[in-house]
């Protein structure tokens, strides 16, 4: 019984560690899009990246087949959504030092849901399962974010007073 | 702009700029925040039990004594008259 226990936390260590090095590289890039920081300076995506290794080394025993990858990049996107909601009012008191990430002009959900579709691939379904939303809603996030981040970035002084609206 | 094209375009704008390297410390980090985890979710499953165990317990005892399924003795008499 007891070396029974032993050998599976072994087992465990030694598939997490290989799962660690060969997903962590496409993790940290999915969470550094997320927070929308340089790859260069990237805290908050590594604390949340760490988080959600956590919970995945936590739930190792109990995956049952199902893909660790999977079950980490959904720790990242709920911790993630979780945690937006405070930063961004953590933000009106203390605002952030610029981000410059490419998604950086974008809401919190707006990258979420752009980074799961678009970078992950995840499907449109699955999207809104795992964020609580409808299809539609998830589609018209996506959109709205695509035009957002392909619309040229507003210049220092923008001259043109009516910004147009985008409809979603 | 189609579409497709404009997804392919995001899409080739996110895989743009990977971290250069995993942080060195990233996976012994996991393993003790994960174990932190596992030690927490069983000290919960632990009180979990014994908070239940403690419940059927204490109903136990009360049933035992004030026997909630045995008939009140009867506190009012038909006076008794006629004698």
């Amino acid at each position: 019984m007891r070396h029974g226990q032993v050998s599976q936390e072994a087992r465990r260590g030694r598939e997490f560690e290989a799962f660690v090095a060969g997903a962590g590289g496409r993790l940290l890039h999915a969470a550094t899009l997320l927070t929308a920081e340089t790859p260069g300076d990237n805290p908050r995506a590594r604390r949340l990246l760490i988080h959600a290794l956590a919970q995945t080394y936590a739930d190792w025993n109990r995956l049952r087949g199902e893909d660790p990858y999977d079950r980490a990049r959904r720790h990242l996107a709920t911790r993630f959504a979780h945690h937006a909601w405070r930063h961004q009012l953590g933000g009106l008191l203390h605002p952030r030092t610029d981000p410059s990430g490419p998604l950086a002009r974008l809401s919190p959900q707006e990258r979420l849901v752009l980074v799961l579709r678009l970078y992950e691939g995840v499907a449109e379904e699955q999207t809104a399962a795992l964020l609580g939303l409808s299809t539609e809603r998830v589609r018209a996030i996506c959109l709205r974010a695509i035009t957002a981040v392909l619309r040229p970035p507003p210049g220092p002084a923008p001259a043109v007073g009516g910004v147009k609206a985008v409809s979603s | 702009m189609s579409r497709g094209s404009r997804e392919a375009l995001v899409r080739r704008m996110l895989e743009e700029d990977s971290p250069a390297a995993v942080p060195p410390g990233l996976h012994t980090e996991a393993v003790r925040l994960g174990a932190r985890v596992l030690r927490r979710r069983t000290v919960a499953r632990w009180v979990m039990w014994v908070l239940l165990l403690a419940a059927a317990v204490a109903f136990t005892v009360w049933a035992a004594t004030v026997q909630p399924w045995v008939e009140p003795p009867s506190e009012t008499t038909p006076p008794l008259t006629g004698w």
